[in-house]
């Protein structure tokens, strides 16, 4: 029995260090690709080296003679296994344009990777040989790269759909009609600025990788993969294969990190199971880094317009957005929603009156399908906001935390509707930004600039920030619904006590690196009063936590720690009726406080919950009619999302000679409401920065113009290494969330959120003087030195 | 990638041996264990560690030598094992991951990742215990830049690198 004695004084709010750790620091820890399956035959998928082609012919029969092969098939040799075409599980107008998109194309290559032909043999090397006679032979059409050369319809990529435009969606919302034409019109100052969202490639440490694992006297399947979602997975792959859902089981060992790049159902996945099935064989297949780079989705990929409309004193009036997003080849999984997740965020942190106008229009290009990466849609709209408030600022001719201060939401205001209707329940945007403006030592850093950058100084100073609303912890089903995705946002949760009062958790949610196991089992340490030592997380398999919406979008903890919660709630409520009838008082004299219930008044009259545990499970004496075991189950839908915010401030000296861009200092003030392992919440919080920093210094896959990677390998793509990063400066605010009784919100996304603006705020800010006024991303040193350049040719053109 | 060849002429998984592939015996110490195995002269490291002796905790994140997902201690001093012949190895000691803990308790280095959160999803975090703790041997009281300049070779997407250089500043202070 657990010595209550030994239990930390509080669990919740600890820096209690990782069970997960000991299995990954000494390699027992098994991901998808370490797995020893005997007889597997290993998958390797021919793909397409056009952007755009028609397939003439397909020739696997070289590929047959290689020793060790076993089956070699064209797109349109498997065209019959599919019962549906590949998922996209967020149609989001009525009249969406959605290209038939299958595991292998047929007829047709639509983006350099495509996969049109595939290879099965007894080794992986014999498959990689093989595929490389696989003879396809094709007819090269034009590519189709640029976002605005593709609304033209100038080259159709899908002939059925007669046009490259997906959808167009709509947000308009208005207190009068007219009131965003007026606010313009009436307007002191207007920005009206455009910003590119460059592509970028996920780059989860782990590639993908799949096994699937047939059982052929039984019809049932297993399949291992590297997924963010074995849930729905499990249903998406059911449906596509005509497999009866209750004999597929998805299991996900050890995963190696995702960032929304494994929150997709991918064509490997579905070819593994099918060949699986059709050979009566296992079927694995792993990802190279290279295929990770174009055959994995990738992110962002959007042209903004924006358009800020402000009274004499710098007050928002109006907001008008109008999006170009890129969709790639073909629709994956969420890929239409993901602009649309930013629709709301627009506005940003600020008090906009009903004058809102955004509109989102998504293109087909020949170019890797997007998706869902880390943010998804929300770092956009921050970028976007965030940015053109300094563009108004520097319109205004005043420093931008003094522009934010007299717009933000005031504490006072919370909960907040916004404009879109969505309820902010929570914020105090002051507290954050004024500690993270105490934290980089604003004031000092100003002082210094107006020392350092002077005329002919070659480095010089500049300091900038971005506040942020994180629209997260996806989602109320409902307001899922209003947007037409096409599943539910709740999480489920079972907490079982087991005779000897250790406790298993089964969650829905698909940790991949955040530490779930630690975190949900504080929560249940925390509730029952327990060690969370005593408390085993059981997740990841759908044979053992069947129900499940998976880890996306910063909500396992305020969806699945919420529930596992609401579960440990029902357990004390049976517990303590057993509690009653045992120690013959009433349910309502008693207390739970520690592990024991004890009878208000009278400590002695006590019984801890390991006792009734095994009563329970003896059910030598429950009260009548009472079912044995101490189990509850949970669904929980939250009434709303999870809404963290905070302010983050950059500080770079950039080289006006080399262009090189150095950040001095990075602070992040991040506010999740309660944190129930400060130790994890900062480890995101870190990670999820750099991922921003990325984006805004080093990350952008290249193409051609005729559609080629030219990013294609990590020797070309820049994830930054440690030595191309600053330590980070983080501090915190704690508003907690009202809707959940555990007070948390959402961090997993936070830090990219935060970071792209307030870096190219930073450098802007630092140029400013010399006539710079934007900075594309990713800001390289070839990139400053040009946007240096071009602003001083301009300056010294019109001086003359 | 090669099939890798185990002393009874069968690839791992069962496969034949590849008529005309001219298979090298080598003699390797892994972990304090010597094996003895053939190889073809292709086979990388890594894929012998992994394939043929089953030690998967070396793990493999890039094809360009780019990541150091795979590093280890070769002869004492970490190597992409990715950059290395499985021949280039004969007559060598190889430590890999799970030859870092002895007697059941963990290395310093990865007491000190633990304690300090240097890991999220761990798939770097083998070759990032392999590069830091040749790092340490090299330079046993790094600064803050050294410790960045010195894992420059291994890439981490989800720690953001601050309680990596962290975990290794504390396991150098002996912490």
């Amino acid at each position: 029995m657990t010595d209550l004695q030994d239990r930390p004084a509080a669990v919740l709010g600890s820096r209690l260090l990782r069970r997960e750790d000991p299995a990954l620091l000494t390699g027992e820890a098994k991901y998808t690709n370490d797995l020893n399956v005997p007889g597997a035959l290993h998958l390797v998928v021919v793909r397409s080296p056009y952007a755009h082609a028609r397939i003439t012919s397909v020739d696997v029969s070289a590929a047959l003679d290689v020793p060790g092969v076993v089956a070699a098939y064209s797109g349109a040799d498997l065209a019959t296994v599919w019962a549906a075409p590949m998922p996209c599980a967020w149609p989001v107008t009525a009249d969406m344009k959605n290209p038939a998109h299958y595991p292998l194309a047929v007829g047709k290559a639509a983006y350099v990777g495509d996969g049109v032909a595939c290879v099965l043999a007894t080794s992986d090397t014999a498959a990689r040989d093989a595929a490389e006679l696989i003879d396809v032979q094709y007819e090269p059409l034009e590519a189709v790269v640029d976002l605005e050369d593709a609304l033209s319809d100038r080259v159709v990529i899908h002939d059925d759909l007669g046009t490259n435009k997906s959808y167009q969606w709509d947000l308009k919302i208005e207190g009068e009609p007219g009131q965003v034409d007026a606010a313009f019109a009436a307007a002191a100052y207007t920005v009206s600025e455009r910003y590119v969202q460059q592509r970028l490639i996920p780059v989860a440490m782990e590639p993908r990788a799949v096994c699937a694992v047939p059982q052929p006297f039984g019809g049932d399947i297993t399949m291992y993969s590297s997924t963010q979602v074995p849930h729905i997975l499990k249903v998406m792959s059911a449906l596509t294969l005509g497999i009866p859902e209750h004999q597929l089981r998805v299991v996900c060992p050890s995963v190696g990190g995702g960032f929304g790049s494994k929150l997709n159902v991918y064509a490997e996945e579905l070819l593994c199971l099918a060949l699986a099935r059709k050979h009566g064989v296992p079927v694995r297949w792993n990802e190279t880094r290279s295929e990770n780079h174009v055959a994995t989705i990738q992110g962002r990929g959007q042209i903004q317009h924006i358009e800020l409309a402000a009274d004499a004193d710098g007050k928002l009036t109006a907001v008008r957005v109008r999006l170009l997003a890129d969709m790639g080849a073909y629709l994956q999984l969420v890929t239409p929603g993901i602009p649309l997740l930013g629709a709301f965020l627009y506005a940003g942190v600020y008090d906009l009156p009903l004058a809102y106008d955004f509109s989102c229009t998504s293109v087909f290009t020949t170019l890797t399908p997007t998706d869902a990466y880390r943010g998804a849609g929300r770092p956009e709209a921050t970028y976007a906001i965030e940015r053109a408030m300094d563009a108004l600022a520097d319109t205004m001719g005043i420093d931008p935390m003094e522009l934010r201060q007299r717009n933000f939401i005031r504490k006072e205001q919370f909960p907040y509707t916004a404009m879109t209707g969505l309820v902010y329940d929570s914020g105090d945007h002051e507290a954050a930004a004024s500690k993270a403006a105490e934290l980089a030592d604003y004031a000092g850093v100003r002082a210094r600039q107006a020392a350092q950058n002077v005329p002919g100084a070659k480095k010089v100073v500049g300091i900038g920030q971005a506040s942020y609303f994180e629209m997260c912890g996806l989602a109320p089903s409902r307001v899922l619904a209003s947007l037409n995705y096409s599943a539910g946002g709740w999480e489920a949760a079972t907490v079982r006590v087991l005779p000897t009062n250790k406790i298993q958790v089964v969650t829905g949610t698909a940790p991949h690196g955040q530490g779930h196991e630690t975190s949900w089992s504080m929560i249940v340490a925390e509730k029952l009063g327990v060690s969370p030592d005593d408390v085993d997380v059981l997740h990841s398999d759908t044979a053992i936590a069947p129900l499940g919406l998976d880890t996306y979008g910063s909500r396992s903890l305020p969806v699945g720690g919420v529930a596992i919660a609401m579960a440990c709630d029902k357990v004390i409520d049976k517990a303590k009726k057993i509690a009653a009838h045992q120690l013959e008082a009433d349910e309502a004299d008693l207390e739970f406080a520690a592990g024991t219930f004890s009878v208000k008044g009278t400590p002695d009259r006590s019984l801890p919950l390991a006792a009734i545990a095994f009563e329970a499970f003896t059910a030598h004496n429950l009260p009548d009619g009472m079912e044995p075991n101490l189990e509850a189950h949970t669904t929980y839908d939250p009434p709303n999302f999870s809404w963290p915010f905070g302010t983050h401030i950059c500080t770079v000296e950039v080289d006006t000679e080399t262009g090189h861009v150095e950040v001095l200092q990075y602070v992040a003030v991040d506010d999740c409401g309660v944190q129930v392992n400060p130790l994890i919440v900062e480890g995101q919080v870190h990670g999820g920065v750099i991922q921003g920093l990325a984006q805004a210094l080093f990350e952008e896959a290249v193409y051609d113009s005729d559609g080629n990677l030219k990013s294609g390998t990590l020797a070309e793509y820049l994830v930054p290494a440690a030595s191309d990063v600053p330590s980070l400066t983080l501090g915190h605010t704690v508003t907690p969330s009202p809707t959940n009784q555990l007070g948390v919100k959402g961090i997993g996304e936070a830090g990219t959120i935060g970071a792209a603006p307030a870096v190219i705020n930073a450098i802007v800010d630092a140029l400013s003087h010399l006539g710079v006024r934007d900075m594309p991303m990713p800001a390289s040193p070839h990139t400053v030195w040009n946007a240096i350049n071009a602003a001083q040719h301009t300056t010294n053109g019109a001086s003359k | 990638m090669a099939p890798i060849l185990v002393h009874d002429g069968r690839a791992i998984g069962g496969t034949p041996i590849r008529k005309g592939g001219s298979l090298v015996k080598i003699r390797v110490t892994v972990n304090g264990t010597v094996h003895e195995n053939e190889v073809e002269p292709r086979t990388l490291l890594v894929h012998y560690v992994r394939e043929a002796l089953g030690l998967t905790g070396t793990n493999i994140g890039c094809d360009t030598s780019s990541c150091g997902a795979c590093s280890l201690h070769l002869n004492g001093e970490a190597v992409k094992s990715c950059t290395v012949l499985a021949v280039q190895a004969d007559g060598c000691e190889v430590t890999t991951i799970e030859g870092m803990a002895q007697g059941g308790e963990m290395h310093p280095m990865q007491k000190a990742f633990m304690e300090n959160h240097g890991l999220q999803c761990g798939y770097c975090t083998p070759g990032m215990v392999m590069a830091a703790t040749s790092l340490l041997k090299e330079n046993p009281n790094p600064t803050e830049e050294e410790v960045r300049i010195g894992l420059e070779g291994n890439l981490c997407r989800c720690t953001g690198y601050h309680n990596i250089v962290k975990s290794v500043l504390a396991c150098a202070a002996g912490d």
